[in-house]
């Protein structure tokens, strides 16, 4: 079995991000980038299936520019087989994303695709959904259990009100949540054997693909600054203060 | 042209959610429709009471016992043509099932819109809410999802809509298929949807103290609610979880208990009316959102705090 998992480079996840000056986008000039940690929890889902012996082959792919190998790199360092750039200089939206792609699994021939259940810079949480849909495959998102069986796979999802457990045939698609996982750090071994790992060059041309820009950035800026409030010496004041100045409580 | 908004429910009850995301679409100043996919009819009757509907489109079927996306977006796709907007709450009802219609229909979803500012534009966090961004279709047809905390309430009942009985028609699609649910149970109210919410984090050390947050969660009528630290660690079930990637609330008292206020927590509980944070670390930045901070040890804090409400 081949399982394809969809990456993408994001800002990492302890960076604040701002503005920048003009306030027309972000300013992610001096930021450090890495892989979206609910795609590296993909990618160890994946390496993990393989390892227990249920699959043979871990493709990753992303879509984006020259600097999206630093990510295909970091993903072939722990473990994935063979890695997949698709070129553009623009950042795409998740439709076109889902577009390219519906492109590179019919390619490709996937019997499942793990990918993260939302992009921690854009918070679309819409890829995933948007794949399944065009492909007409199941789709299990948020997933904090995935467990193959012959033709199928369960996954326990996170929902609003607990754990739903649901069962899709093959191919299909999965949506990763945090608990699905703990993913390992690369060993530099593995970094350097990584540097060996074929990754195959494509462009939107020559998948048909063309995007457009569907829904504009027309500004971006911080938001409303909380008032920090003050300190309270004991609970006495505290609960006076609740009652008595915010009155929130009776 | 007219707005569809999706109903959430668990089959017996119209979940809050949509009341917000009623209210949301009333902004949009257009005919609202509601679509109910659900296993009996009880669902429609109750939203047709919601106020500012025309007409609550009823799909009936055993298998929307369970809200499956894949059944969920084919009952939209069938009815989209009369319709130009598609909301639904930024729940992970709304989130499973939304993307996948628009992508049905090929259009490029907004999510998490917290305000409307014209038919189309509006704006929504990124980065976890470090940034707001303001965004103008260019789509004929847009889907938000809405971030519910953002908007009022609809009243559930001065409304008075037509409620049309739909037929289900199936398509090629491959469906999942539900196995099981494992939902928590608990008396207390809904945790995006209470007035006080009252959150743990790593600093509770261990599933046993959350009983520390219940006491005082039973005296105030909060919901509780856990940092992702202490989601990860199993002291709370995944559904308490406040933040980016769980969920947002907005109540009128947000008590932190230790939890050192990360920006991925902040994103899911910073538009609370008043917070309070109880840490030990008076560094802790945490504070830098709240309205009242009490620097000491939770487990000195929690039981006096508890006697004294
Ligand atoms: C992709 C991604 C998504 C994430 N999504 C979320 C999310 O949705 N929600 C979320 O919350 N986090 C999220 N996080 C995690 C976030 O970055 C922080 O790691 C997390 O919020 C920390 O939780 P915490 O504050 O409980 O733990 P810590 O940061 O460890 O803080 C514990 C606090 O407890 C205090 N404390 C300890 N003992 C006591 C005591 N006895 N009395 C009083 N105070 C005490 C400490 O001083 C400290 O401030 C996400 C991270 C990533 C990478
Ligand atoms: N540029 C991209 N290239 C490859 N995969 C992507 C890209 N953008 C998003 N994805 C996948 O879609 C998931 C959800 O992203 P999003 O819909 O942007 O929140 C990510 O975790 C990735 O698995």
């Amino acid at each position: 079995m081949k399982i394809l998992v969809p990456i993408k480079r994001v800002n990492d996840y302890n960076v604040k991000v701002r503005p920048n000056q003009s306030n027309t986008d972000v300013d992610l000039s001096n930021v450090k980038m890495a892989v979206n940690p609910f795609c590296e929890i993909a990618i160890e889902e994946a390496i993990r299936i393989k390892e227990s012996g249920n699959a043979e082959e871990v493709v990753v792919v992303t879509v984006g520019d020259e600097k999206h190998q630093e990510q295909l790199r970091t993903a072939l360092a722990l473990g994935a087989d063979r890695a997949i750039h698709v070129k553009t200089e623009n950042p795409l939206q998740p439709l076109d994303i889902a577009k390219v792609l519906v492109k590179v699994f019919e390619k490709e021939s996937p019997e499942l695709v793990l990918m993260g259940k939302q992009g921690i810079d854009g918070d679309h949480n819409q890829t995933g959904q948007m794949l399944a849909a065009m492909l007409g495959l199941p789709q299990a998102t948020f997933a904090s259990k995935v467990e193959l069986q012959a033709g199928s796979v369960e996954v326990t999802r996170e929902i609003d009100g607990g754990l739903e457990t649901l069962k899709a045939e093959l191919p299909a698609i999965v949506t990763t949540d945090l608990r699905l996982n703990e993913p390992r750090y690369a060993s530099l071994p593995n970094i350097m054997k990584a540097k060996r790992k074929p990754i195959d060059e494509l462009d939107l041309d020559a998948l048909g693909v063309s995007p457009k820009n569907r829904v504009e950035l027309v500004a971006v800026e911080s938001p409303a600054e909380r008032q920090e409030g003050i300190k309270v010496e004991s609970v006495d004041e505290l609960v006076d203060k609740l009652k008595n100045e915010a009155k929130v409580i009776e | 042209m007219k707005t569809l908004v999706l109903v959430e429910h668990d089959n017996a009850e119209v979940a809050a959610a949509t009341l917000s995301t009623v209210k949301a679409a009333s902004l949009l100043g257009q005919d609202i429709d509601l679509l109910v996919a659900a296993s009996s009819q009880v669902i429609a009757q109750k939203a047709s009471q919601i106020d500012g509907v025309s007409k609550v489109l009823s799909f009936v079927d055993g298998r929307f016992d369970n809200e499956i996306a894949e059944d969920v977006a084919e009952c939209v796709v069938q009815v989209a043509n009369d319709y130009n907007f598609f909301l639904a709450s930024s729940s992970t009802t709304g989130k499973n099932s939304l993307p996948r219609f628009a992508a049905l229909l090929d259009i490029q979803q907004i999510s998490e819109v917290i305000e409307i500012i014209d038919n189309a534009t509006f704006k929504k966090p990124i980065y976890a809410g470090a940034c707001i961004a303001t965004v103008k279709t260019n789509q004929e047809k847009n889907v938000l999802s809405i971030r519910t905390t953002a908007f009022d309430k609809a009243s559930a009942e001065s409304g008075n809509a037509q409620v049309i009985e739909m037929s289900v028609t199936d398509t090629s699609s491959k469906k999942s298929a539900f196995i099981k649910n494992e939902l928590t149970v608990s008396d207390r109210p809904e945790l995006t949807s209470a007035d006080i919410v009252i959150s743990g984090g790593r600093g509770m050390q261990d599933a046993d103290n959350f009983k520390l947050l219940d006491g005082i969660a039973n005296k105030l009528n909060a919901a509780v609610g856990a940092s992702r630290a202490a989601v990860d660690s199993g002291f709370a079930p995944n559904d308490y979880q406040v933040g980016q990637t769980g969920k947002s609330v907005a109540p009128n008292l947000y008590i932190a208990v230790g939890i050192s206020g990360a920006i991925q927590h902040l994103a899911g509980m910073k538009d609370s009316k008043t917070i309070v944070a109880i840490n030990k670390d008076e560094e802790a930045p945490i504070f830098k959102v709240a309205d009242y901070g009490l620097v000491g040890d939770l487990f000195e804090v929690l039981p006096e705090l508890e006697s004294k409400l």
